[in-house]
């Protein structure tokens, strides 16, 4: 490691049993002055207790006015490896899926433009290469486009859409979130590159209701899984995890949600009138339970971060959605239709750095619906998810019994 | 309503852009909107091409301050002022 790097705080942090990105950064610090300084850099900023990080309002690549993420070093003179220190973010294929050979290249051409390091994946979904200098962004895009690559978004448009990898290898999955966001993706380059929205508008696909990619807390627009009919259930299999000694009453039957689930003898009943599609039972009994066959997604509108206004939750707007051929263009249009008319009326009504879900809280749903053709229905539950992840206080409480 | 070619629109949001540089930072919506109380109901499709055609000239530049705008193109390192 470069002898001159002394970095006494960051150090602390390669101490814990995680892995440190502390350690990461110094692998390249030898070769890239950038990864030095950056080090060096946060250094400082430990011992001062400030960030010496500026925005740059300006950077980016001819003709689109996403995917490049200005930032510069608020002290060049003393940290000149990261005077310009500019993300760049890279459309990552459907399901991030890669070759070795497809890494290769984007290494390859980071080594040579820019840092070489990389966040994979942004909670935006891109690989995030990170670091490079104002005149490097177009050889970088080039390059990158040489080989088939994009840029993703950025900005007040439309973020790059995201997916989980649902049916390329999940059974759980109601639709074809990889074909989708393929399909999404390249039909609205437009709004991917050129931002025209009030402010960003992110996509993110889930192929069932664990939403493996938290879209319900972190996009504006949340495609999930669901089925219509009965969960499937293989009463022989289920009779097995009870020959094996499985606590399904502990287990499943006291944790349904909805108390929907009764077993008798070795046979499981489910009154689907009543189940609410949380996902519970079918993850704890894969090889009885199956989601079911009338399978598409609900579109859900509104979760964001708390940055500008506070956090919000994605709340359901159409209950179920299906495409007959994902992978034929012409099936999309009933999807295409509503997400343009949603634009619009965001466009013409919203104002300036209003997401889709602050501009519904603003102007009702009522009216939201209204504007876009959408009939109001019980249906539309709010907030279905209030956290993807589980803190329920009963989970704490029985911990503290036990 | 009277018909306004893209090449029209494209010059009055250019104008707006110029006078409004250095003091109020425009985004595509409020282009589109001033071209709306301009020209009355003039279609998405031709707004969208007229801004196209400003920065695929390279006549205006995207920026990003706290939400994307459509400025004059400046020179590079202003940002860090
Ligand atoms: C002025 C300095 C900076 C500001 C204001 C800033 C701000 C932000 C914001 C607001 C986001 C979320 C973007 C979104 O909505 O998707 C973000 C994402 C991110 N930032 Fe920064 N950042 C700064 C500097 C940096 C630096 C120096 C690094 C790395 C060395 C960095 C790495 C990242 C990464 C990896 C992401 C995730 C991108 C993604 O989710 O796709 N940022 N930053
Ligand atoms: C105690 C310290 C930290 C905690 C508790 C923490 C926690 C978190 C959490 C909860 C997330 C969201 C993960 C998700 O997507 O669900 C996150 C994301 C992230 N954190 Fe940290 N973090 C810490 C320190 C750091 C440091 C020191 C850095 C970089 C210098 C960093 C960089 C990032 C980045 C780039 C992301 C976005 C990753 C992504 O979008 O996939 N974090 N962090
Ligand atoms: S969200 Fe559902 S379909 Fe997608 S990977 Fe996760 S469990 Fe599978
Ligand atoms: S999916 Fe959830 S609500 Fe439905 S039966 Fe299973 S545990 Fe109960």
């Amino acid at each position: 490691m470069a002898d001159d790097l002394k970095t006494p705080l960051l150090d602390e942090l390669e101490k814990g049993p995680w892995p440190s990105f502390v350690t990461d950064i110094k692998t390249l610090a030898d070769k890239s002055e950038m990864a030095k300084d950056l080090l060096r850099q946060l250094e400082k900023s430990y011992e001062d207790k400030r960030g010496y990080w500026k925005h740059g309002g300006l950077v980016g690549v001819m003709g689109y006015g996403g995917g490049v993420i200005g930032r510069y070093s608020a002290l060049p003179e003393e940290f000149p490896g990261v005077s310009h220190f500019h993300t760049v973010r890279v459309n990552q294929p459907s399901g991030w899926f890669y070759t070795s050979d497809a890494l290769r290249e984007i290494i390859d051409i980071w080594d040579e433009h820019g840092s070489g390091l990389y966040n994979m994946h942004g909670s935006t979904g891109d690989m995030v290469l990170l670091g490079t200098r104002t005149e490097e962004l177009e050889p970088t895009f080039r390059a990158l486009t040489e080989k088939g690559w994009d840029l993703g978004g950025s900005g007040s448009d439309l973020r790059t859409p995201s997916n989980c990898v649902g049916p390329a290898r999940c059974e759980n999955a109601c639709f074809d979130t990889m074909e989708m966001a393929y399909k999404i993706t390249h039909r609205y380059q437009d709004e991917l590159h050129r931002p025209m929205f009030n402010y960003k508008y992110k996509i993110k696909m889930s192929g069932c209701p664990n939403d493996c990619t938290a879209a319900i807390a972190r996009s504006d627009m949340a495609l999930i899984g669901i089925w219509k009919d009965d969960i499937k259930v293989d009463q022989a299999e289920f009779a097995k995890y009870l020959d094996d000694g499985f606590n399904v009453q502990e287990f499943v039957v006291d944790k349904c949600p909805t108390g929907c689930i009764a077993v008798e003898g070795k046979q499981i009943n489910i009154d689907n009138s009543n189940c609410v599609k949380c996902m519970h039972c079918i993850n704890r009994m894969p090889h009885a339970l199956s989601v079911g066959d009338e399978k598409g997604f609900a579109i859900n509108l509104g979760a964001k971060a708390p940055i500008v206004e506070g956090a919000l939750f994605a709340s359901v707007i159409v209950p179920f959605m299906s495409i007959e051929d994902y992978k034929d263009e012409d099936s999309y249009e009933e999807f295409h239709d509503l997400l343009e008319r949603i634009w619009e009326f965001w466009d013409e009504h919203g104002t300036s750095r209003e997401r889709i879900g602050e501009f519904i809280e603003r102007v009702s749903l009522a009216t939201f619906l209204e504007g876009i053709g959408v009939e109001p229905s019980p249906k539309q539950v709010k907030a279905p998810r209030d956290n993807p992840y589980i803190f329920y206080e009963e989970y704490y409480a029985e911990e503290g019994e036990g | 309503m009277a018909e306004v070619t893209i090449e029209q629109l494209a010059d009055d949001m250019f104008e707006l852009v110029s006078k409004a540089a250095g003091q109020k930072k425009l985004k595509a919506g409020d282009l589109t909107k001033a071209m709306k109380e301009k020209y009355g109901d003039v279609p998405r499709a031709d707004t969208k091409a007229a801004i196209k055609s400003l920065i695929d000239s390279g006549r205006c530049v995207y920026g990003y301050f706290g939400g994307s705008s459509i400025e004059l193109p400046r020179v590079e390192g202003s940002a860090n002022q």
